[in-house]
């Protein structure tokens, strides 16, 4: 699957853009400020209806303008597919596909697979368990529905658990009885959300490690761990046990929610140890592998966006990236740079169709080559 | 709070009072003041009037708990209907949901809302002990839980069957699955899955 077209209007600082992609690797050169990465987040936005750089959709706009529009034609199982996404200031966003409207923008995501590293996502290393649980979630109910399903339920189940410790507090009063059938709805779900992660975990690490040894030519042992007391002890008796100490604390202190995922390097945790650029290997690695996990699942060649992520790699590990991504495993991908001298060498060794973009300002040039 | 300058007290506390009322705001609010100030007087009283017997006069039946005018409702009094089957409804309007059916000829009980401490409602505000009573009694011999399907009815659906596991009673649910006229192509994952884990045998089928 790849994009042909991309055609901007008003979005970011793109008065007007029509650009026509390479099947294969397409670059963006340009200064800092220039736009490399709206271009980017254009393209995100045609798979997932919304940036990932900026939450709030107005902003996306052109300053002192009323609307912006993406327009997408795509390549996807031997089809074109038109998408279409439109904003108008303090309006509804408005996303079709082939003219046809979307009443729902869930259903859309998923249709048009993307992979994207972005200097952002070191929050998955250096943030909170809840940074880690998103991505592992994300990625299941992306093509689970009945994880994403339990997921709501349990978070709702909890939402009302924690409610009621509460009012427990407050009006000095407890009942274990009402307590219970949240905690039994708690275990239900609990439990087949645990299952799910354990054996996407298991799935998912080979992959994380193969890429990982290729990038560092092996000289690293990296592990991912998934924490959860849900391992060896019974959910409905944990749940019990902590009953105590929930109603001091006057929330539910032990379940699915409180897992983490332990990324380590060695026998330490990378986040303590690691340096910037073992970092940014191992969230390559990781992102490499949700590639895989996704290609797999949907049947198709996500698009693979790599936002500045030569950033802080030694060249050894730059090169090794270089081949992996050269190799036709992947489909087509947009690369991001300040100067050409990576992007040459990867040229260099790419034998398949390749197009490069300057990025001036609001402006986009295909150079001929 | 209050912006508009008003010429007549009795007009700001007509207008206030229809305020509270859900989904009204002030303008829709001093719209139906104004429109009432237009009718006829004995029009309005008519208005008045039976909103205020409606509030004093309105009784729950003290068999069902549903909304009535008498001690009990004409369908607890009604002698055709099927005292061994109860079932259980959040509230009147799902009484009425499930009367337009004309499928069920049993009895209700109203629990009056279901269990949600988000919204300060916990087991006791429930008519749930009276229900209890009601299977302990003897004569019922099947209760049907027919709460929503959010996670609050399934909680619910879950306490009641906790509490009456142990008498004497069958406890039966609504069916869940593909709804009647549904192209399979458009329904959801969820409702989908879980029709197919939990089908049917077709002769089952042939007789309804």
């Amino acid at each position: 699957m790849y994009i042909k077209n991309l055609s901007l209007v008003n979005f970011k600082n793109f008065e007007e853009a029509d650009l026509k992609f390479s099947a294969n690797l397409n670059c963006f050169i340009g200064n800092n400020g220039a736009g490399k990465t709206n271009l980017m987040d254009a393209i995100f936005y045609l798979s997932f209806c919304k940036s990932f750089i900026s939450s709030i959709d107005g902003l996306n706009i052109m300053h002192d303008q009323d609307f912006f529009v993406i327009h997408g034609r795509y390549h996807r199982l031997e089809n074109e597919e038109n998408i279409y996404c439109g904003l108008k200031r303090g309006q509804k966003k408005h996303f079709k596909r082939n003219k046809k409207e979307y009443k729902k923008l869930s259903e859309h995501i998923g249709l048009l697979p993307l992979i994207i590293v972005t200097p952002s996502d070191m929050n998955l290393i250096l943030g909170g368990s809840d940074e880690r649980r998103r991505f592992l979630d994300s990625i299941i109910s992306q093509y689970d529905q009945v994880y994403l399903d339990n997921l709501i339920r349990y978070n709702r189940a909890l939402l009302q658990r924690n409610k009621l410790l509460k009012q427990f507090a407050a009006d000095r009063f407890y009942s274990e009885e009402s307590l219970e059938v949240w905690s039994d709805q708690m275990v239900h779900y609990g439990k087949l959300i645990h299952e799910k992660r354990v054996e996407y975990l298991q799935k998912l690490q080979p992959i994380f490690q193969h890429y990982y040894e290729l990038i560092s030519s092996g000289k690293e042992r990296i592990e991912m761990v998934h924490e959860s007391k849900l391992y060896d002890h019974d959910f409905a008796e944990l749940l019990k046990e902590s009953i105590p100490k929930d109603r001091l604390l006057q929330y539910t202190s032990v379940g699915i929610h409180k897992d983490d995922i332990l990324f380590n390097l060695g026998d330490y945790p990378i986040k303590k140890i690691g340096s910037q650029g073992q970092k940014k290997t191992y969230l390559v690695a990781l992102k490499l592998a949700q590639f895989d996990f996704i290609k797999d699942l949907s049947g198709m060649t996500p698009i693979l966006l790599l936002d500045d992520i030569f950033d802080k790699l030694d060249k050894y590990r730059v090169e090794q990236i270089v081949k992996l991504v050269a190799d036709d495993h992947f489909g087509q991908i947009f690369i991001t740079d300040t100067n050409r001298e990576h992007l040459d060498q990867m040229i260099e060794e790419i034998e398949a169709d390749f197009k490069i973009f300057q990025v001036n300002d609001g402006t986009v040039n295909e150079v001929t080559k | 709070m209050i912006t508009e300058k008003f010429p007549s007290r009795l007009l700001e506390n007509a207008v206030n009072e229809f305020a509270k009322l859900p989904g009204i705001g002030r303008k829709t609010s001093l719209r139906l003041v104004l429109h009432l100030l237009k009718q006829e007087k004995s029009e309005v009283e008519l208005f008045g009037n039976s909103l205020i017997q409606l509030r004093t006069e309105i009784k729950h039946c003290k068999v069902c708990y549903n909304i009535s005018d008498s001690e009990t409702c004409n369908i607890c009094s009604n002698p055709n209907r099927n005292s061994e089957e109860v079932c259980i409804v959040e509230n009147i309007k799902d009484v009425m949901a499930i009367e337009n059916t004309q499928q069920f000829s049993g009895l209700y009980h109203v629990l009056g809302g279901i269990i949600s401490p988000m919204d300060g409602v916990g087991p006791s505000d429930l008519e749930i002990n009276s229900l209890i009573e009601r299977v302990k009694s003897g004569e019922v011999k099947e209760v049907v839980l027919a709460l929503s399907t959010t996670m609050e009815g399934d909680t619910t659906n879950f306490y009641i069957y906790k509490k009456l596991k142990d008498l004497n009673v069958k406890i039966s649910t609504l069916a869940r699955g593909v709804s009647i006229g549904d192209e399979l192509e458009y329904a959801d994952e969820i409702t989908l899955g879980r029709s197919i884990k939990n089908r049917l045998d077709f002769e089952s089928t042939l007789s309804q």
